[in-house]
């Protein structure tokens, strides 16, 4: 029958499991079946009613209570389960983290972020998840685990491809980390979309650090301009060791726009977002260097 | 697919219910409760006319398996208010918030969970909150006012928020 969009025709076995090694046992167990996991639906309860994705299995991870946290330590450590409306509520990512506090923010409506996940954003793998960005600006890692062993990667390589991710069987998301931010630092996302809840034609954050006048760190991560999210670092090593002024960012916003791959689907052409990213990132730049004290760039 | 046991309480009152994993809530209020405010609007997560209160907060039921409900507390327009309207449906019958209907049951449970937390919102916070729920008939702008005056008259008034 043709998709549906007012019931969910799709039949399927739905397991509940109440702690994380519960969850880990039945993804191995299944492991040479097709499991989803179902955190807060959003993007998959929609897939499945298009039939995009047809799961067998269904594992809810909503009741697991010890997968939902925002833990201080040496920097923030965050449950895979944890709503992002919660993220949003969060001194630690707000104060801290602004980068991603602005990019939750920037997400959908404050139903979809009661419901979504901040696993569930990476895990779904959208070329346009709007917390790809940020997270890839800080350098955060995140926890794979499966019922055997776990692993840590690397938030920049855990997407793969649009809707894939380094995710092997049996294996699920647990935990990303967030690492400590020194005083001179600064951050920034941005995101362009036809209203202030869609989905972004174009995201960027960008985290750098400032030592006196000079730039000593840059990250540039950009979303939506290619099959994932990606760091622009041709664009990012030339703000290394300078003070940044507008010839610099000139430079540097042009060298972004070379980096990037993008395609022209439904929100935007490849155009567009080649030639709107530059402008992007030499604002968030602007931003982020600001946020890291630094003065005002001429 | 086997059926599941779920309990709920809904509107304040304990239900229990049998349904299937691939049910969805807003169907089973709809359709087993004949609770019809939530309404099926865009059945993809855009338009906020399915909007519930699950522990008070914002959820849309389009995109929400019954079975994942156990033990929540659910919410709906039908349990707002009792003998008397809810002071924020007075205030939408005030100021023009309703022309055809369609959107105002999820417009008036999610703006009554951003007043719930914040009873005296700017126009800017009214408008970034409900930017998840779509009119296509007010233009909005009532529905706005009704929101922001609604706590404001109840102080003029005296009575209690």
């Amino acid at each position: 029958m043709q998709p549906n969009s007012r019931f969910l025709a799709q039949e399927f076995e739905y397991l509940e499991p109440g702690t994380v090694d519960e969850a880990l046992a039945l993804l191995d167990r299944y492991r040479g079946a097709s499991p989803r996991i179902l955190a807060g639906g959003t993007d998959l309860i929609i897939r499945m009613k298009t039939g995009a994705l047809r799961p067998e299995q269904i594992v809810s991870v909503g009741k697991i209570p010890e997968l939902q946290y925002i833990a201080p330590d040496n920097g923030l450590r965050i449950g895979a389960v944890t709503p992002l409306s919660r993220l949003e509520r969060s001194p630690e990512v707000k104060g801290g983290y602004s980068a991603l506090y602005e990019a939750v923010r920037s997400m959908a409506a404050p139903a979809v972020r009661n419901m979504g996940t901040i696993g569930g954003n990476l895990c779904n793998a959208s070329p346009a998840a709007d917390t790809g960005p940020p997270l890839i600006a800080f350098g955060a890692t995140c926890t794979l685990s499966s019922l055997r062993s776990s692993r840590v990667v690397r938030v920049e390589d855990f997407f793969v491809g649009p809707g894939r991710t380094l995710l092997a069987p049996g294996e699920m998301l647990t935990e990303v980390q967030l690492p400590p931010l020194p005083a001179c630092s600064g951050s920034s996302f941005l995101k362009i979309g036809r209203v202030s809840a869609d989905i972004a034609k174009i995201n960027l954050a960008v985290y750098l650090e400032r030592e006196g006048e000079t730039c000593s760190l840059c990250r540039i991560a950009l979303g939506a301009v290619a099959e994932k999210p990606i760091r622009a670092t041709n664009a990012e090593n030339l703000l290394f060791g300078l003070r940044p002024d507008s010839g610099v960012l000139k430079e540097l916003a042009r060298m972004a726009g070379k980096e990037v791959r993008p395609i022209t689907d439904v929100r935007s052409t490849a155009e567009y977002r080649v030639d709107v990213c530059q402008v992007m990132v030499e604002e968030a730049i602007r931003a982020a260097w600001a946020r890291s004290g630094g003065g005002p760039i001429r | 697919m086997t059926e599941r046991e779920i309990e709920i309480t809904l509107n304040g009152r304990r239900r229990k219910f049998r349904a299937k994993p691939n049910e969805l809530l807003i169907n089973v209020l709809r359709d087993r409760f004949s609770l019809t405010g939530a309404k099926y609007g865009c059945g993809l997560g855009e338009c906020g006319a399915c909007t519930v209160l699950v522990e008070g907060k914002p959820v849309l039921s389009c995109l929400t398996l019954a079975v994942s409900m156990d033990g929540h507390d659910i919410r709906t327009i039908e349990g707002l208010g009792d003998e008397k309207l809810d002071p924020l449906q007075e205030s939408f019958l005030e100021h023009g918030a309703v022309q055809c209907g369609f959107c105002t049951p999820g417009m008036i449970m999610t703006a009554r969970s951003l007043l719930d937390g914040n009873p005296s919102p700017s126009e800017e916070e009214i408008r970034e909150y409900l930017r998840g729920n779509l009119c296509r008939c007010t233009g909005y702008q009532g529905i706005i006012q009704a929101v922001k005056h609604c706590n404001e008259k109840n102080r003029a008034g005296g009575g209690a928020a």
